[in-house]
């Protein structure tokens, strides 16, 4: 596993509205990519709280808003904005190359556990 | 009791004499004041003048205050002249007052520049509360002004006119804007903040002349130009009131001389405030007179030892959205300073901070002040940075700020205005029992002056105390933090047409959950579908039109009017289900039929194969009419509810509310419909309608109010439609009908609407009538999606290894 990364080609960037997210579904897994008005970052698309789609929610600044109980998790970090809680999200490198995101999959870092 | 007169009413005079009555002094106390007011917060003017604030919130000692603490008041009296001698004070009117003891807080008065013609007509300066009803009495939309000045104040007093409706231009007379508090830098970037908002600026500009007859028509400048101007602002700066000192024979130089125990040259006459000259230096922001009070109560009080030096001065900027901050040093060229510097001009940010041996000196913010608290602790603990060198300009994120409260020492000063301590707002919630940010203002007096504490002081009462109130809410939300009747005034007298507009002019450009979606209803009440809808600004169920399910699936409830249904729309019904395998079909509580468990992306289809309209049951809007069978079938029935229901859904579907909005028309007064606990509702009676409203079945129940009884289905019709536009436009965002008609009380309601002028009555209907024409049924976005990807699931393209297709 040694140097190379293997970027996965998304979609075109005006795919993805300014302050939006969308949810990208591989295999098992499903990523929710936002365009933080002209940067864009992919997070786990489930709320570690009950599984909300955070693709769906409300963008504030650099955080999103799980639609479902209004958890705060901030895009760049992954980490919580609010609660003390535990638990964070799941953050991808993510670059964008000739008007297409590139996602890198295998890249998934978790801030908490990387702290504890 | 030896008697103690201050000369003096405001900030400073009076938070001495609050210290003062802490060491339980044998003292009868005097205050003599020139301005009519009690004690009030002069560095809140600003908001007052931009209508953030009224003047009666910004009054720190009322009328109870000294009244209780036995302070004898004599206000709206200049006092000109102390007999040292005979130990008196004589008003303006000859009055004497004797004393033992004088403590002189007059304060400063504006610098008037000398500039030929500033006593015409419209010239006015920004200092008092009079001062700033003169100006809001002269403020008008399109009013051409102009501020002479680029400080703190002057910028503070160009917002305040720009935000009611001025055309405003700043004049300075300097290279940069706030050069006493920013550098060059940082004066660029806060001079183009300030012009996005639509303040102009001109600088450097000497003024040479106001010019006009009598009253004011424009400026000439040293270079020649003119400039027109029907109102002028002057704000060029303080100069200390030190007139009366002067003419008595104490020490006086620019300010009265006070030594480090804020004893003047009489050994009985005191000084506290911007009167002031300590050392050399005269003071113009709050924290360090609060220090003076501080230390004068001390020698006053016989318990001399205290000494006042001055800190390092922090000055902060209020006005919304132009986020200043600069503390300490910020003095470049002193020898051993190093300087580090963040800039990113596409967010308008700029940092630069000033370390010396490995510790703050100084500080500049601009654009992000998020890190202040962080930066001021440093430079007031003079903490050693040298095992932090790398992370100085971001410094780790503050995470929650609630653990971070936690986690400061009880010595941390919580609010430098005051110079309140941790542990000191602690002590008081446990001793005094205090829930509310109202009670800890009261007794502790934290986040009183500028208020830029309110957040830490209210995260720390969340943390200590376990039922802590929230205070009855009247701003809409910390990022815009106007009254909701305040920002409708403000949208449509700016124009504003999108939300981002709005937060990035009035607010703190992010925006949260909160506030967005309650500017997106404001804006498509008021420009009724004529402005530019921002998506990203609403919650998910009106951005696809459905409404979410705990397992992110969407729930579709395609519109019944009135309840009323057909053999082939309930064949499409059960196509539908078996189509999509949806998991559930349910009759609501509503009269309609709800299809739960359906995928974001088969929305437009299951839209399309239904045939149906909105039902809206995912929005803030116009839910249904729900209705009983009435005349058609009922052998009770006096009234047609069935087509009167149909009839007021078609009227009103499609439309935003502030929260739902559900209606019910019954035939008799059986109410088998159970329109009197509806929003809105008809109760047919034999030969007339009775409209009620505010009525509720939910989390409360609610029997509505009577609107009014009429004769005809016409007129219920219209009475229904003045009281749905007039909630529509006065109602706060996500406030019920009920809670609408209690605020506002019934009476008021029936005067603004079925019993208002005919004109009134024709201009509400006539803007429902607009907006109706404007609303769409949201399903056709089936065929016209907001964005290619609305409801389409995005599919990844490939995969590459560093630039390679794999």
């Amino acid at each position: 596993m040694t140097g190379e990364r293997v970027w996965t080609r998304i979609t075109r960037t005006e795919n993805i509205p300014p302050r939006e997210g969308r949810p990208v579904r591989i295999g098992d897994l499903e990523i929710a990519i936002f365009n933080l008005n002209g940067r864009f970052v992919t997070v786990e698309n489930a709320c570690p709280h009950k599984g909300g789609p955070l693709c769906d929610g409300i963008v504030t600044g650099t955080a999103v808003v799980c639609p479902l109980h209004g958890r705060h998790f901030d895009l760049i970090s992954g980490l919580p904005v609010r609660a003390a809680e535990p638990s964070c999200l799941a953050v991808f490198p993510t670059r964008v190359e000739d008007g297409i995101i590139l996602v890198d999959l295998e890249g998934a870092y978790k801030a908490i556990e990387h702290a504890a | 009791m030896r008697r103690l007169v201050v000369v003096g009413n405001g900030m400073a005079g009076v938070a001495c004499v609050e210290h003062i009555l802490k060491h339980n002094p044998e003292f009868e106390i005097t205050i003599l004041g020139d301005e009519t007011h009690v004690n009030y917060n002069r560095i809140l003017l600003s908001l007052v003048l931009a209508g953030e604030k009224s003047a009666d919130e910004i009054v720190l000692n009322d009328v109870e205050w000294y009244r209780a603490h036995n302070i004898r008041a004599k206000l709206g009296a200049r006092i000109d002249r102390i007999d040292r001698g005979a130990r008196t004070v004589v008003n303006e009117f000859g009055e004497v007052t004797p004393y033992d003891k004088l403590i002189l807080a007059t304060g400063s008065s504006a610098f008037i520049p000398p500039i030929h013609g500033v006593e015409k007509e419209n010239v006015h300066v920004f200092r008092t509360l009079d001062d700033t009803h003169a100006l809001l009495a002269k403020a008008r939309r399109g009013l051409k002004t102009v501020v002479i000045g680029g400080g703190l104040l002057g910028l503070e007093a160009a917002r305040g006119l720009q935000v009611r409706g001025c055309d405003v231009t700043v004049i300075h007379l300097m290279d940069s804007l706030m050069e006493r508090q920013l550098d060059t830098t940082g004066g660029e970037y806060l001079k183009r903040r300030i012009e996005s908002l639509g303040i102009r600026v001109m600088l450097p500009k000497q003024t040479a002349a106001i010019v006009g007859n009598g009253h004011v028509d424009g400026l000439r400048f040293a270079s020649g130009e003119e400039l027109e101007a029907e109102l002028v602002v002057i704000a060029a700066g303080i100069r200390p009131n030190a007139g009366l000192a002067r003419a008595a024979g104490l020490e006086v130089n620019r300010g009265i001389v006070v030594n480090d125990f804020m004893e003047t040259s009489d050994p009985d006459i005191f000084a506290v405030g911007e009167c002031t000259e300590h050392r050399g230096q005269t003071f113009g922001l709050v924290a360090p007179l609060y220090d003076q009070a501080r230390v004068l109560a001390a020698t006053i009080t016989d318990h001399r030892g205290p000494v006042f030096t001055a800190a390092a001065p922090a000055a902060k900027l209020k006005i919304m959205g132009v986020d200043i901050f600069s503390a300490g040093s910020i003095d470049e060229s002193e020898p051993g300073v190093e300087v580090l510097k963040s800039e990113d001009p596409s967010l308008g940010a700029y940092k630069k901070l000033l370390v010396k041996d490995n510790r703050l000196h100084g500080m500049i913010l601009v654009g992000d002040i998020e890190d202040e608290y962080t930066y001021m602790d440093w430079l007031k603990s003079g903490a050693d940075l040298s095992s932090m060198r790398r992370q100085l300009l971001f410094p780790p994120p503050a995470g929650d700020r609630g653990l971070e409260v936690a986690d400061m020492p009880d010595s941390e000063t919580i609010c430098g205005c005051n110079g309140v301590r941790k542990g000191e707002i602690i002590h008081s919630i446990h001793e005094h029992g205090i829930t509310t940010m109202r009670q800890l203002k009261e007794r502790t007096r934290a986040s009183t002056s500028c208020g830029t504490c309110a957040g830490l002081c209210e995260k720390l009462l969340r943390a200590v105390v376990p039922d802590f109130e929230v205070e009855t809410k009247t701003t809409l939300c910390a990022c815009v933090p106007f009254s909701y009747e305040r920002l409708r005034e403000i949208v449509r007298t700016q124009k504003l047409k999108s939300v981002e507009e709005v937060l990035a002019v009035y607010g703190n450009r992010r925006g949260c959950e909160v506030c967005k979606p309650a500017l997106s209803y404001m804006l498509d009440m008021l420009w009724c579908g004529t402005h530019e809808e921002d998506r990203s600004a609403r919650f998910i169920n009106d951005r696809v039109h459905a409404n979410i399910q705990k397992d992110g699936t969407f729930s579709v409830v395609p519109r019944m009017r009135g309840g009323v249904t057909s053999p082939d729309e309930l064949r499409r019904i059960a196509d539908v289900a078996e189509k999509y395998n949806v998991p559930m079909v349910k009759v609501t509580g509503s009269q309609r039929l709800d299809l739960l468990g359906v995928k974001k992306a088969d929305l437009p289809n299951v839209w399309r194969d239904l045939g149906m309209p909105s039902g809206q049951a995912y929005s803030k809007g116009v839910r249904m009419v729900k209705t009983c069978v009435g005349t058609e079938f009922c052998r009770f029935g006096v009234q047609d509810s069935t087509n009167t229901g149909i009839e007021l859904e078609r009227r009103l579907e499609n439309l935003f509310t502030p929260h739902k909005f559900k209606m019910g028309v019954v035939g008799c007064p059986r109410n088998c419909a159970e329109a009197t606990v509806k929003d809105l509702g008809f109760v047919g009676q034999d030969g007339s309608w009775q409209v009620v409203v505010g009525g509720a079945a939910g989390k409360s129940v609610r029997k509505a109010d009577l609107l009014i009884t009429v004769e005809t289905t016409e007129q219920a019709l219209e009475a229904g439609e003045l009281f749905f536009q007039y909630y529509r436009e006065n109602g706060n965002y996500l406030e019920r009908s009920y809670d609408f008609v209690e605020r506002l009380g019934i009476e008021k309601i029936r005067k603004e609407t079925v019993y208002a002028s005919d004109e009134d009555r024709k201009k509400l209907l006539d803007r429902l009538h607009r907006s109706k024409e404007y609303a769409r049924d949201a399903w056709l976005e089936r065929d016209r999606p907001a964005n290619a990807t609305q409801f389409v699931q995005i599919e990844p393209i490939d995969k590459v290894r560093e630039g390679q297709l794999v």
